[in-house]
């Protein structure tokens, strides 16, 4: 398969990006700044992403929509509102977790932003559930970008009348130089912010905007150190098919009612696991000292048997020391509790820990 | 006087009499990032040439830094291990790794100098 682009290459290019391929793409892994610098823009004043990978998907269809979707993904689309958005899973039926995403009622259906590397296998699943009145389609005519940070709600304003009045988890359609845009109050950092579909023809306008205004552009090196200190999975690594939302500590992302009631993939197991607890759960970790746990390292109780594998491990520049994320057995899952990391051979001491690890400023 | 030589694998060695020290050059640690992290040899430890010496960590990866000599371990800079990033603001004198006694001077002798090494370091660039 031929590696793709995003509509920004170029501008990336002239911003002084490394390139890495990432799920298909040549993306910017990080820019001249380096990761560190790109991070703590991001946390004191604002940055913004080229996630254009990601997958922006529309289904269309009338209330028969709801119920198809409600079979695959465990939230409460029925309750949902026009323009309110929702983290939620693609569950297969043993409850394994395809894909995480963001699902937002829209007037005639749904937006769906998906992970790059799953769009693909996502949009088969989705389709099969759906039926012959509901049309689906993958927009590539706009880029998405997300722009994150303390100071990206002022910034926008200026430029997006209405856009800062926006709430958590919200979105809408605003103006940017006379063209429609959907945006909504989220992201991936932590910190306040949004995800902006800006149509391609604008995008090199948008970007021009925040580059003046002193937005620092961040890559996926920064992307994913500022996740992980916010507490946040990354789908390949945190999250696979293998992992069901209970495992992965996400029960807050099933809704109550379908959580009681069911009717979607994997319900059955999801309840077992509520109900009798599971075998392995996602817990904060941090290593004592500097060293550094990344994903595939070993976790140890204190007697040396061995409980667990870290799967996200950084230096969290924010909090000033190493993170990190893993499965281990719920018997050593105790916030505080002593746990070894095998790093390089030998064993390292490492507290489990409450998430996220910097505390997050989103807008009520 | 010393003399300075660097290697295929980023390294840089000065020798001083029969005492090397050995770091990372400017290329490496620009193709690394922000170093955040840093584990050092004991000293006393002997290694062979181009065996794992030390370890380096950026926000990215680890990497192992190798000696591009054999000899002896004789002492290890615990500053980096105290502040990883001086390896990026000085990688070349302050950012140093370790100090080594050196067995055998041809090994010296049989690295890059430094405009070579510059060669190298622009052909190999990623």
């Amino acid at each position: 398969m031929e590696v793709q682009k995003t509509a920004l290459y170029k501008i990336h290019k002239n911003l002084g990006a490394k390139f890495a391929p990432f799920a298909g793409y040549e993306m910017p892994i990080q820019y001249s700044d380096g990761i560190v610098k790109e991070h703590i823009s991001t946390r004191t004043y604002a940055g913004f992403f080229d996630v254009s990978h990601m997958g922006q998907f529309y289904i269309e269809g009338g209330l028969s929509l709801d119920e198809a979707l409600e079979k695959i993904i465990p939230a409460d689309l029925k309750n949902l509102n026009i323009n309110q958005s929702k983290y939620s899973f693609l569950l297969n039926l043993k409850g394994g977790i395809i894909d995480d995403l963001i699902i937002t009622r829209r007037k005639n259906g749904f937006y769906i932003v998906l992970n790059a590397a799953c769009k693909d296998n996502d949009i088969k699943h989705i389709s099969k559930n759906l039926s012959e009145d509901h049309k689906f389609y993958l927009c590539s005519k706009t880029s998405l970008i997300a722009v994150q940070g303390p100071k990206s709600s002022e910034i926008l304003e200026k430029k997006i009348r209405g856009i800062s009045s926006l709430k958590f988890m919200y979105g809408n359609f605003f103006e940017f130089e006379g063209e429609k845009l959907y945006a909504t109050r989220s992201g991936y950092t932590g910190e306040d912010g949004f995800e902006i579909s800006v149509p391609n023809n604008k995008v090199e306008n948008f970007i021009k905007y925040l580059i003046e205004n002193k937005v620092k552009p961040v890559g996926l090196g920064a992307r994913d150190t500022l996740r992980l200190e916010a507490g946040l999975c990354l789908y390949g690594h945190d999250l696979n098919e293998k992992i069901n939302p209970i495992e992965a500590n996400l029960k807050w992302a099933i809704a109550k009612t379908r959580r009681e009631t069911g009717g979607f993939n994997g319900w059955e197991k999801i309840k077992e696991n509520l109900e009798q607890g599971t075998s392995r759960i996602r817990v904060g970790i941090l290593p004592e000292g500097k060293i550094i746990a990344r994903e595939g390292t070993k976790i140890f109780s204190t007697n040396d048997e061995e409980i667990g594998t870290i799967t996200s491990g950084t230096f969290g520049p924010s909090v000033n020391a190493p993170v990190a994320m893993g499965y281990i057995d719920p018997k050593f899952s105790e916030i505080g509790a002593n746990i070894k990391l095998e790093v390089r051979g030998k064993k390292h001491n490492a507290q489990v820990s409450k998430l996220p690890f910097y505390k997050k400023s989103y807008v009520k | 006087m010393s003399e300075k030589k660097f290697s295929k694998k980023h390294e840089w060695v000065e020798l001083n009499g029969d005492i090397a020290t050995v770091g990372i050059t400017k290329h490496a640690t620009e193709m690394l990032g922000d170093i955040v992290f840093v584990e050092i040899p004991e000293s006393g430890k002997s290694v062979d040439k181009d065996s794992q010496a030390a370890v380096v960590e950026s926000t990215k990866a680890a990497s192992d830094v190798c000696s591009p000599i054999s000899g002896d371990i004789t002492e290890g800079n615990k500053s980096i291990v105290d502040d990883p990033s001086s390896v990026n603001s000085d990688p070349e004198k302050g950012g140093w790794f370790f100090k080594i006694k050196i067995k055998d001077k041809s090994e010296f002798d049989s690295l890059m100098n430094k405009s070579d090494y510059e060669k190298f370091a622009k052909e190999n660039q990623n």
